[in-house]
């Protein structure tokens, strides 16, 4: 039937209107209860972006698998030459690059700002550095140690290091932040379906009386609760644009010194701001809280008024 | 249309509102239920509409049995009752239409017919022109007339009142319970619970009389004798 159809979404719209009359009539109560969800959703919100940024920023050196290999200090540029020439030849090799001891100084020099204070040495104390780009096949956690321990072999090698280490340990460290972040936001979600809860309960019992005489004259729990999960869908949208207002605002302080501070480093890193995805689904997340608090309230405390 | 079978009804508190009532009211008439405050007027109203249910003996209501409407089943059940309370039970909050309407709306009866009936009944009480008035705004016989007409908006067959006059002078008593005899003559059964028994007596109605949980004496057409006993 179109008809009944009709009527029930016109119903559905009129109390959805009506919801929303009612909560901006108290404007301040309202603001104080959207404030809390807002709080409590931007705080995981915005940790998650910083933790999108920083994977981001990290995921280019995931793919560079170099080995550092540096040398003894007595066997000088030839040596590292010749190294690099006997390197090259290795199937499991793609590249290798030299830097000389002499060119290493030059880029600390321009990089670190340690400028005079280098003049004062009279030695160079930076060893011949090969930069070994293994091939792409070679570059598993095994092809690495294999090729690790063929380099840490040859003679007048000091030192290899493998640049994965630190990138390994940054994504572990990474893993428990996000951990971390989906606990938080756990914590925080289940506090705004709390918040939304017991707000939709004092709204109950300062309408008790109305709903009674809606029993009355033959409401189902179900039509006396429908204007207040729409109050609770509000306070979550409310919440949820609050979030992602709060998270705009925060990286927008936060551009200009993250770009400052990875220019510092030679980077061209911006600080990646809250994507048009995840700030929708934040929003359904927060409808989704706010409509589970008020149902749940609601669900118990109108039950639980009866006419008399 | 209503019956009621050795109907005893005892509150949690203890006491003893009904002890052992049984009547019998026919489709379409009119039945004053009077006696003293106490005397069980509003327990009998309160289980026809199922607000609170017998703790022993039967009660049928167009010939069902209330026991076996479900506590689901209770706001369908309702609907097919229209009832007026002594202290109106109107929204506040919500203009006279809106009011009236709530039985409607619940119903899931679309806008155009809504203001269709809502109209015709707020012309039934003669509040036409007050349909965008705050019940507030409103006499305390004009609030009672709009809770007439909630009530009957929604065309029931039933229809029950408690003390509906109590708050109001003699001549605005008697024009209420004039309305309620208009809608009797279109063929609603109408139950009033009421004290005062210098207003009935202006009605040629059934009475019945309750004294201390009991029926002391009935008048009036249909009496009805427990075939049992």
């Amino acid at each position: 039937m179109m008809g009944a159809a009709q009527t029930w979404l016109a119903r559905h719209a009129q109390t959805l209107v009506g919801s929303l009359g009612r909560i901006v009539q108290h404007p301040l109560a309202t603001a104080m209860t959207v404030g809390v969800i807002a709080v409590a959703l931007a705080l995981p919100l915005f940790l998650d972006v910083l933790l999108q940024n920083t994977r981001a920023a990290t995921v280019n050196w995931n793919q560079t698998f170099d080995l550092s290999v540096y040398l003894n200090r007595k066997a000088g540029g030839e040596r590292a030459q010749g190294l690099a020439k006997q390197l090259r030849t290795r199937q499991d090799v793609a590249a290798v690059r030299v830097i000389t001891a002499e060119q290493a100084l030059a880029d600390f020099r321009a990089a670190s700002g340690f400028g005079k204070a280098l003049d004062a040495l009279t030695d160079n104390p930076l060893p011949d550095t090969l930069v070994v780009t293994p091939t792409l096949p070679a570059s598993t956690p095994e092809g690495m140690g294999a090729l690790r321990i063929a380099v840490a072999a040859i003679p007048d090698v000091d030192t290899v290091q493998l640049d994965t280490e630190w990138v390994q340990r940054l994504n572990a460290i990474l893993d428990v932040l996000r951990r971390f972040v989906w606990l938080t936001g756990a914590l925080l979600g289940l506090g705004v379906v709390l918040v939304v809860g017991n707000t939709i309960r004092l709204d109950i019992l300062n309408r008790r009386a109305e709903i009674e005489v809606m029993k009355l004259v033959g409401a189902t729990d179900g039509f006396a609760r429908r204007p207040f999960l729409y109050s609770g869908i509000w306070y979550g949208l409310g919440g949820g644009l609050g979030a992602v207002g709060v998270v705009v605002l925060a990286v927008a302080v936060l551009a200009r010194p993250v770009e400052h501070l990875a220019g510092l480093y030679g980077s061209q890193f911006q600080l990646r701001g809250l994507g048009w995805l995840s700030a929708v689904r934040i929003l359904c997340t927060a409808i989704g809280l706010g409509w589970l608090g008020s149902w749940l309230a609601a669900t118990r405390h109108i039950r639980a008024v009866e006419p008399t | 249309m209503i019956r009621f079978d050795q109907v005893h009804k005892r509150y949690p508190n203890g006491r003893e509102a009904l002890a052992g009532v049984s009547f019998k009211i026919d489709s379409g008439e009119l039945a004053f239920l009077t006696g003293h405050s106490g005397a069980g007027k509003s327990s009998v109203l309160k289980l026809i509409a199922l607000i609170e249910r017998p703790t022993r003996g039967q009660v049928f209501i167009n010939g069902q049995n209330t026991a076996s409407v479900k506590p689901r089943g209770i706001p369908q059940f309702r609907r097919q009752i229209g009832v007026v309370f002594q202290d109106h039970k109107l929204l506040y909050d919500r203009p006279v239409a809106d009011n009236v309407a709530l039985p409607l709306i619940i119903a899931g009866v679309p806008k155009r017919e809504i203001d269709k009936r809502v109209r015709a009944a707020l012309d039934q009480v003669g509040l036409l022109t007050k349909e965008k008035c705050r019940p507030l705004e409103l006499s305390t016989g004009e609030q009672q007339r709009v809770g007439i007409a909630r009530a009957v908006v929604a065309k029931p067959r039933l229809l029950i009142a408690d003390e509906p006059t109590g708050n109001l002078d003699p001549d605005l008593a008697l024009e209420i319970m004039q309305l309620f005899k208009r809608f009797n003559d279109v063929g609603v059964t109408v139950v009033i619970a009421t004290h005062d028994v210098h207003l009935i007596d202006r009605f040629a109605a059934r009475r019945i009389v309750l004294d201390e949980g009991r029926v002391a004496a009935q008048t009036g057409a249909s009496l009805w004798v427990s075939a049992v006993s």
